[in-house]
C-alpha cells in the first residue's frame, strides 16, 4: 500500500514534467530551438502562484491569471527575441537562453528575494482520502494528476484532430510549404512559444502547493525535462509522455530506495536509452 | 573468367508501401563503366545510396569482390575500395584542393599516425593527393580555396577525392549535372580514363555521354529494370524506345 | 592552409607581457592572472571541441570539477600532496570518465549531444551534491598546495602567488603548444574535416565516431589540467564547480573570443572573467552589483543578437556544410 503512494507520486510527478517536456519539445519541434531558459518559465508559474495566491487570496483565482500573464510575457518574447533565433546555429540559440536564464533569476531575486516560499493548497482540496486503516492521500495531489491528464488528452486531441494541429504538423515538417498553402507561420509559431510557456507556468502554478517555490527551481526540472525529450524523441508528443513517466516513476521509486542515488537512476535510464536507440523512444532515425 | 567486382542480386528498397527500388539486380567488371538511366524518380538515386552505404536496403544482397556487404556502415565500404562522388557536390569548401584530396588520401591510414606530426610533412599522402588532382586534370589548382572553384572544377574535384582513396569501384551520381559543354567534355574525358582501371557505376542524365562510356546500360524504370545490356542492343528495344518516347534518336 | 595560430613572433611577446605581470601588479593581480589564464587553458580545451571539431559540448564543467575533486580527495588532510603523482592521477580518472561518456555521447549529433552533455554533467553535479562521496554540498577544503618536490629540491613553492602564477603559465603555454601541433598532425586534421562535413568524411572511409571519441577524451583530459590548478588555487571543492553555470560560462568564452583560433579561446577567456569581475563589483554598478548577472545575462543576449557571428565574425569568415540539409553556405571563412 506504502507502494501505492510511491506510484501515485510518481505518476504525478511524471505527468507535471510532461507539461513542461511537451512544451519543449513542441518548441523544438516546430521551431527548432533549444531554450535552456524553460524551466524559467514553470518558475516564473510557482512565483505566480505564490505572489498571486498571497495578494488575491485564492489560487483558484491565480492560476488563470497566471495563465494569461504568461501567455503575454510569451508572445513578448517571441516576437522580439526568439523569433531571430529559429535561423541561427544551436550554439548561440544555448547561449542566449543562457543569457535569459541569468535574467530571470535575478529578476526573481530582485523582486521576490531569495528565500523559499510555500503556498497554500486550496481550503476546497485540501483533505486527503483514506486508502487504508492508517494511509491516506491528499486529494490536490489527485486533482494535478487528473488536470495534467486532461490537458495532455486536450493536446493529442488538438494536435491530431483539428484544423490547427494540422497546421502544426505540416509547419513542423515543411515550413515553406505550410507558409505557400497560406498557413501565416510566424503567428503560429508566436502562438505555439506562448502556448508552451503558458504550459510550462501552468505547471509551475499548479505544483507550487506541492512543490516549495524557491530559487533554482526551474533549472533543476528543466535538466530533467531535456532527459524527458532526449529519452522520448525530439519532437514526439508521445515520446515525451513515456518518457515523462518513466522518469517520475524511477525518480520518486529510487528516492524511497536509496535516496542518495535517486537521480543517478534517471542518468542512467537516459545512457540504456543512448546505448540501445540514440534517437530516443519515439524519434525519427 | 573472373567474377564480377560488384555484384547485386534482387535489391529492394521499400517505405511503407511504396518500393523506390523494386528487386534490381546487376553486375558491374573491373575496367568496364556500367551506366544505369532512367527518368526521374525510377529509383536511380536510392539505388546509388544503398551501394554506398547511404541508405540501407530492405531487401537483396550486395557483393564486393566476394563478400557480403549490404548493412556495412560506408566508412567500412569506403576502406573497402568503394568511391563515390554525390549529385549534389560534397566537398570540404574551405579547405584547398589539395587539402580536400590529402583528407581523402590520409584516410588509408587506419591509425591517426602520429598525434604531433605536421600533417604535410607524410609525403606519400601528399603524392596520392596531388596525383589524384592531376588525374582530373586540377594539378594547378591545388593551393586554390574550393568554395572559389567554378562548379565543373568542384566536380572534378569530387571525383579527384574518390580516387584519392585508391578505389576499386566507382560510383558517380549524375557528375555532369549542371556543367556547360566545355566542362562537360573534360569531365567525360576524365571518366573515360578512369574507366580504364576501374570499375565504374554511373548514373546519368547526358544522354551524349552515357553512349560515348558505357560499355554497358541498364535502363530503370519506377523502382525496375526495364532492360539492361550493350548499349546498342538497349537503345533498340522496344519498351525502352517507347519509355523514352524516341528521345535517344535526338543524341544518335 | 593559414595558420590556427598566431605568428611566432606574436606568440613570444604576448607570452613576455604575461610574464611580467608579477613584477609590475599587486598579488590581487597576481592571482586574477593565474586566475584567467586557469580559465584560458579550460576554454583550450573546449574550444579544441567546439570550434575544431563541432562537438558543443554544455557538460565540460563535469571534467573541470572531476579532476579538482580527485585532487582533493586524494589528498592529505593538512599535508601537501604530491602533484607528480596527483596531477597525472587526476587527469588518467578524469579521461576514463570522458571516455565512458564519450562513448555513449558521440552517438548522439546536433541538439542530443548538446542535451546530453548539459544531462551527464548534472548527473556528476548530483552525486557530488546528493551523496558523501565528496563532502556533499560543503565541498572539500585543499588546505595545502601540492608540491612539486624533484630529487628533494622545490623548483616551484606553489604557495607563492607568483610561482604559482609563472608555473600556470608554464602549463598554459604547454597545452597551447601541444593543441597546436594537435591540429595540425592528421588526427586535427581529420577533426576539422569532421566539423565542415561529417557525411563526406565517412564516405571517404574514416570512422567518424572513434575520431570524436578521441577528441572528447582529449578535451576533457585537458579540461581536467584546468579544473586541478583551480583547485590548488582555490583550495575548496564543491559541487557548483560542476554546475551547468560553469559549462555555459566556459562555452560562452569561446563563442565570445571566437571560435576555431587557439589564441580567440585565451582572449575568450581573458574578456569573459574580466567581465564578470567588473560587473561583480561596485565600482561600476553600485549598490546593484549584487545583482550583476542581470547585466551578465542581458549583455549575453544582446551580443547573440546584435553580432550574428560572435566578436570575432567581424573578423573572420567560416564556411560549413551540414551533412543533412542542402549546402547552406554561412557567410564566414575559418580555417
Amino acid at each position: 500500500m506504502f507502494y501505492l503512494i510511491q506510484l501515485l507520486n510518481g505518476i504525478q510527478y511524471g505527468l507535471l514534467l510532461f507539461l513542461l517536456a511537451s512544451g519543449l519539445t513542441l518548441i523544438f519541434g516546430i521551431m527548432g530551438v533549444i531554450n535552456l531558459a524553460h524551466g524559467g518559465f514553470y518558475m516564473i508559474g510557482a512565483y505566480l502562484a505564490f505572489w498571486l495566491a498571497r495578494t488575491t487570496g485564492s489560487l483558484w483565482l491565480a492560476i488563470p491569471l497566471s495563465i494569461i500573464i504568461a501567455f503575454s510575457i510569451g508572445l513578448l518574447l517571441e516576437t522580439t527575441i526568439f523569433s531571430r533565433l529559429y535561423k541561427r546555429d544551436h550554439l548561440y540559440q544555448v547561449l542566449l537562453t543562457f543569457g535569459l536564464i541569468l535574467v530571470f533569476e535575478e529578476l526573481r531575486s530582485i523582486l521576490f528575494g531569495d528565500d523559499v516560499h510555500g503556498v497554500p493548497v486550496p481550503p476546497l482540496l485540501d483533505f486527503s482520502i483514506p486508502l487504508t486503516e492508517t494511509l491516506s492521500y491528499p486529494v490536490y495531489r489527485l486533482f494535478v494528476t487528473v488536470v495534467c491528464i486532461s490537458i495532455a488528452l486536450t493536446m493529442h486531441f488538438v494536435i491530431h484532430k483539428t484544423r490547427v494541429g494540422m497546421m502544426i504538423r505540416a509547419a513542423t515538417s515543411n515550413r515553406e510549404m505550410a507558409a505557400s498553402l497560406g498557413v501565416n507561420i510566424p503567428l503560429l509559431f508566436a502562438l505555439v512559444f506562448a502556448f508552451g510557456v503558458a504550459l510550462a507556468a501552468f505547471a509551475g502554478t499548479i505544483a507550487a502547493p506541492i512543490a516549495s517555490v524557491s530559487p533554482g527551481m526551474g533549472n533543476h526540472m528543466v535538466i530533467i525535462c531535456f532527459v524527458v525529450v532526449v529519452i522520448g524523441g525530439i519532437g514526439s508528443i508521445n515520446g515525451a509522455m513515456i518518457a515523462a513517466l518513466a522518469i517520475g516513476l524511477a525518480d520518486t521509486l529510487g528516492k524511497v530506495t536509496a535516496p542518495e542515488y535517486s537521480a543517478f537512476a534517471v542518468y542512467l535510464l537516459m545512457a540504456a536509452i543512448l546505448l540501445w536507440r540514440p534517437q530516443g523512444i519515439a524519434g525519427r532515425a | 573468367m573472373i567474377e564480377p567486382i560488384l555484384q547485386v542480386r534482387r535489391l529492394a528498397k521499400r517505405f511503407g508501401g511504396l518500393a523506390a527500388v523494386d528487386e534490381i539486380s546487376l553486375d558491374v567488371n573491373v575496367g568496364e563503366l556500367h551506366a544505369v538511366i532512367g527518368p526521374n524518380g525510377a529509383g536511380k538515386t536510392t539505388l546509388i545510396n544503398m551501394l554506398s552505404g547511404d541508405l540501407s536496403p530492405s531487401a537483396g544482397s550486395i557483393r564486393f569482390a566476394g563478400d557480403e556487404m549490404a548493412h556495412l556502415s560506408p566508412e567500412r565500404r569506403s576502406r573497402l575500395g568503394i568511391g563515390r562522388s554525390y549529385q549534389k557536390v560534397n566537398i570540404f569548401p574551405a579547405f584547398s584542393a589539395l587539402e580536400n584530396c590529402r583528407l581523402a588520401a590520409q584516410s588509408r591510414e587506419p591509425h591517426p599516425l602520429n598525434w604531433l606530426r605536421e600533417a604535410s610533412s607524410y609525403d606519400e599522402i601528399v603524392a596520392t593527393a596531388r596525383s589524384a588532382l592531376a588525374d582530373v586534370f586540377l594539378a594547378n589548382r591545388a593551393e586554390t580555396l574550393a568554395f572559389t572553384l567554378s562548379h565543373g572544377e568542384q566536380r572534378q574535384l569530387e571525383i579527384a577525392m574518390s580516387l584519392a582513396t585508391q578505389p576499386k569501384l566507382l560510383l558517380l551520381d549524375e557528375p555532369l549535372a549542371g556543367l556547360g559543354i566545355e566542362e562537360s567534355s573534360r569531365m567525360v574525358e576524365l571518366i573515360r580514363r578512369m574507366a580504364e582501371m576501374h570499375a565504374i557505376l554511373l548514373v546519368e542524365h547526358d544522354m551524349d555521354a552515357v553512349f560515348q562510356l558505357a560499355r554497358v546500360l541498364t535502363v530503370m524504370v519506377d523502382g525496375r529494370v526495364l532492360a539492361s545490356g550493350k548499349p546498342d542492343v538497349v537503345r533498340a528495344d522496344e519498351q525502352v524506345q517507347r519509355a523514352y518516347l524516341g528521345k535517344f534518336d535526338e543524341h544518335s | 592552409m593559414s595558420s590556427i595560430t598566431l605568428p611566432r613572433s606574436v606568440l613570444l611577446i604576448a607570452v613576455a607581457v604575461i610574464a611580467l605581470v608579477p613584477l609590475v601588479g599587486s598579488t590581487f593581480y597576481v592571482q586574477l592572472g593565474a586566475k584567467i589564464m586557469i580559465m584560458a587553458i579550460f576554454a583550450l580545451s573546449l574550444d579544441f571541441l567546439v570550434g575544431h571539431t563541432g562537438l558543443v559540448s554544455l557538460g565540460h564543467a563535469a571534467f573541470f570539477g572531476l579532476a579538482g575533486y580527485v585532487l582533493a580527495l586524494i589528498s592529505p588532510q593538512y599535508q601537501a600532496a604530491n602533484l607528480w603523482l596527483t596531477l597525472p592521477v587526476a587527469v588518467v580518472i578524469t579521461a576514463l570518465a570522458a571516455l565512458v561518456i564519450g562513448f555513449l555521447v558521440v552517438r548522439t549529433t546536433g541538439v542530443y549531444f548538446i542535451m546530453v552533455t548539459l544531462a551527464f554533467a548534472q548527473m556528476l553535479y548530483s552525486i557530488f551534491h546528493d551523496t558523501n562521496l565528496g563532502g556533499g554540498s560543503d565541498g572539500i577544503y585543499i588546505y595545502v598546495r601540492p608540491e612539486l618536490a624533484v630529487a628533494g629540491m622545490r623548483p616551484f613553492n606553489l604557495e607563492s602567488p607568483v610561482q604559482f602564477y609563472y608555473f600556470v603559465l608554464l602549463i598554459m603555454v604547454g597545452v597551447y603548444a601541444f593543441l597546436s601541433k594537435v591540429l595540425h598532425a592528421p588526427f586535427g586534421r581529420a577533426l576539422a574535416g569532421i566539423k565542415v562535413n561529417e557525411h563526406r568524411m565517412r564516405s571517404i572511409g574514416y570512422p567518424v565516431s572513434s575520431y570524436k571519441l578521441g577528441a572528447f577524451v582529449l578535451g576533457g583530459a585537458i579540461a581536467g589540467v584546468a579544473g586541478y590548478l583551480a583547485a590548488c588555487q582555490f583550495g575548496f571543492v564543491n559541487p557548483e564547480i560542476l554546475a551547468w553555470h560553469h559549462s555555459a560560462g566556459v562555452l560562452m568564452m569561446v563563442i565570445l573570443g571566437g571560435m576555431g583560433k587557439l589564441h580567440g579561446a585565451v582572449l575568450g577567456a581573458l574578456a569573459y572573467t574580466l567581465l564578470q569581475e567588473i560587473l561583480s563589483r561596485p565600482l561600476l554598478l553600485g549598490s546593484y552589483a549584487k545583482h550583476w548577472q542581470l547585466a551578465m545575462g542581458s549583455l549575453i543576449v544582446f551580443i547573440v543578437l546584435a553580432l550574428p557571428h560572435g566578436l570575432a565574425g567581424i573578423l573572420d569568415l567560416s564556411l560549413r556544410i551540414r551533412s543533412t540539409k542542402p549546402a547552406r553556405v554561412e557567410e564566414a571563412l575559418d580555417d
